[in-house]
């Protein structure tokens, strides 16, 4: 049986002016580690917020566990971990009486489910009398994870967490969901971070409260159309001025440090007529070489079209 | 009930560490104490007057005695002339003059009838009456002594009794309104703004993804409060007792009981406050706005209510200060029991049961 599941939701703000969840259908297995990714303002907190009996659908039905949102949020609120994208702890309690007021609160204590948080609590019990407010981004998180996961949830929802956090936690942080999902938590996670999309076991691609595309990263990275190319030369910002000038160019952007580029058709080899047409236009030390698309590639692909 | 522990410890947590309203919360009721007990007085006391006795003689002398053996006074003995007198009012030394024209005794004796010049700074009006009719009732009283030997055949002789404040000490006016004031404050404010801080600090998200029950989120933010309120009442209670002389002259437990029924209404307002608001300063323009301006103004502790158009007192009646203030008044000084304070009481929880419900039905599972 799935875990999560959404059936054609909608979801406005502002007396229906302004639509943030426009008709989302996806479901969610069981042990699954699921990425909603997108940029901010996507809606990917408002399905959060939804999934988890915060707001109320205006169209659509879903279910979490087998429960419905609606009709049965008070069993899904005791079921559920929700860590919420900012940082919602008592600043002004240690961090150990935070994770044993959440603890309490959920009927349950440290000590009942603490094999479950040990891995991470490890990492910051050398700091459980200093106050939540005084951490660090990356001990915050942890620490929140921490209070998310006491009460052994069924389902976990992480809206956000790496936002704000340095890359050495990031990696931490996943590694950690990585773990969990050995217990059999279902976990969703969303993520502006394009990077973390390939860690998750599926992906939703969302853009303005609309899927873009659901499926596993490679999947999504196999279906990219056509090939794609990573073009560089000394002057960079000469070669993607002159690159959108070409004829051939279906499309180009910049991407680190080198410009991602693809052309309008495949059917022919462009890349010596390129290469022909950089020279003409003073570019030296040109390097041109085919790559594997990444999700940020799709992502922007299927914006496009 | 483990879960409710827990949270109404957190709630301590809460108010120990954050240093600064701790000292608002119970600094708050000493410094009103204080502040209306000596600063903002309007009590007669030790007022600087001025005797010039041009007379000097047995009768001038009888009355100045007189007048010095007042508290109210403190005498200085001078002989000014009028330019004198006058510059001293314009520095504002002093507060009254007592003129005996010279020859007052003999007038008095020869004539029947002498004269005193009573001149007082009315640039203070409420003072210069008060001051004058002191004065007055001295010369008086000393005119009744000289009468005691003559029959006077017809005589209406006024008994004036200063009922339940025989001193007219203000304390018996304001303690009871600081009291209100200070129970409306600190509940009004404190709960709106922690109920309001939840959310603002998104820690209401992850309560309300819990299984832990609205409604028990708002009874532990009260009980913390209503504790520390119940304290301040007691240090205000001690404070008037040992430091302002004011005796509580009835039931000590049926003013504490009274005191709870104000606080629980207080602190629905708080809860309905929050629920209407969503950052911490707006709930504390309103507390402040909706709570503390009304309260002073129409509790009647500081202008009386009769006095104000008809609009205004019907307003006053929506005030729970007003009643609160009048069961306060009816119980410490007056001395009162229960029975002649039902109505009151009974408004005033009728308030808090309308408050405690459309605030219950407006507080929101929900994010919206």
């Amino acid at each position: 049986m799935d875990s999560v599941t959404l059936n054609n939701i909608s979801k406005t703000y502002n007396k229906k002016k302004v639509l943030a969840v426009d008709n989302v259908s996806f479901s969610v297995g069981k042990g699954e580690l699921f990425g909603l990714i997108g940029p901010d303002g996507a809606g990917k907190t408002s399905i959060f917020r939804m999934l988890t009996t915060l707001l109320l659908p205006d169209e659509g039905t879903a279910s979490v566990d087998g429960l419905d949102i609606v009709k049965d949020y008070k069993t899904i609120r005791s079921r559920v971990g929700y860590m919420p994208g900012k940082f919602s702890l008592y600043q002004d309690l240690t961090v150990e009486e935070n994770l044993n007021f959440f603890a309490t609160i959920f009927d349950t204590s440290i000590e009942e489910n603490y094999e479950l948080i040990k891995d991470i609590y490890v990492q910051i019990e050398p700091f459980k009398t200093r106050r939540a407010g005084k951490l660090s981004g990356g001990m915050k998180q942890k620490l929140a994870l921490c209070c998310a996961l006491i009460h052994k949830p069924t389902v976990l929802f992480l809206d956000e967490p790496t936002t704000g956090v340095d890359a050495v936690s990031r990696k931490e942080f996943w590694e950690m969901l990585k773990r969990l999902k050995q217990q059999n938590i279902t976990i969703l996670v969303s993520t502006p971070y394009m990077d973390e999309a390939t860690l998750c076991d599926r992906i939703a691609l969302i853009q303005s409260g609309k899927i873009l595309s659901i499926d596993t990263p490679e999947k999504i990275v196999e279906a990219y159309p056509g090939k794609l190319y990573a073009v560089k030369s000394e002057k960079m910002h000469q070669l993607l001025k002159d690159l959108q000038a070409f004829e051939f160019t279906g499309s180009c952007f910049a991407f680190g440090e080198h410009v991602h580029l693809s052309f309008k058709d495949d059917e022919k080899d462009h890349q010596p007529e390129l290469l022909n047409y950089l020279e003409e236009h003073g570019h030296k030390h040109i390097e041109l070489q085919q790559i594997t698309p990444t999700i940020e590639d799709c992502f922007i692909k299927l914006l496009k079209s | 009930m483990k879960q409710f522990l827990a949270f109404v410890k957190k709630e301590f947590y809460h108010v120990f560490r954050d240093r600064k309203t701790l000292l608002m919360l119970f600094g708050l009721p000493v410094v009103q104490i204080v502040l209306f007990g000596f600063a903002l007085t309007n009590e007669i006391k030790n007022t600087k007057i001025v005797v010039a006795d041009y007379a000097k003689d047995a009768a001038s002398q009888q009355i100045i005695t007189k007048i010095e053996a007042s508290t109210y006074f403190e005498v200085e003995k001078s002989i000014l002339d009028h330019q004198q007198l006058e510059a001293a009012f314009k520095e504002g030394k002093v507060k009254l003059a007592v003129v005996f024209p010279a020859n007052f005794n003999n007038d008095l004796q020869h004539l029947n009838k002498a004269q005193i010049q009573i001149i007082a700074d009315a640039s203070d009006p409420n003072t210069a009456n008060t001051l004058t009719n002191f004065v007055t009732a001295i010369v008086l009283d000393y005119q009744k002594t000289l009468m005691a030997n003559n029959a006077v055949p017809y005589q209406v002789a006024p008994e004036v009794r200063m009922l339940y404040n025989p001193e007219l000490k203000g304390a018996h006016n304001f303690v009871p309104g600081v009291m209100a004031l200070v129970l409306m404050l600190v509940c009004v404010m404190m709960t709106s703004v922690s109920i309001v801080k939840e959310k603002e600090k998104g820690t209401m998200e992850v309560l309300l993804v819990s299984p832990f029950k609205p409604i028990l989120v708002i009874l532990s933010k009260a009980v913390p409060y209503l504790i520390i309120s119940l304290i301040n009442v007691t240090i205000i209670l001690l404070l008037s007792v040992y430091l302002l002389d004011l005796p509580i002259n009835g039931s000590v437990f049926l003013l504490f009981a009274e005191s709870t029924l104000l606080i629980i209404t207080a602190l629905s307002l708080g809860l309905l406050i929050s629920t209407s608001t969503d950052s911490q300063q707006t709930a504390m323009l309103l507390s402040m706005m909706g709570m503390l301006l009304p309260t002073m103004l129409f509790a009647g502790f500081m202008f009386p209510i009769e006095n104000m158009p008809l609009p205004l007192r019907i307003i006053s009646n929506i005030v729970p200060a007003k009643w609160y203030y009048i069961i306060v008044k009816s119980i410490m000084i007056k001395g009162l029991g229960f029975s002649a304070i039902w109505k009151e009481t009974l408004i005033l929880f009728g308030m808090t049961v309308f408050l405690l419900v459309v605030s219950l039905r407006k507080f929101k599972t929900r994010l919206e």
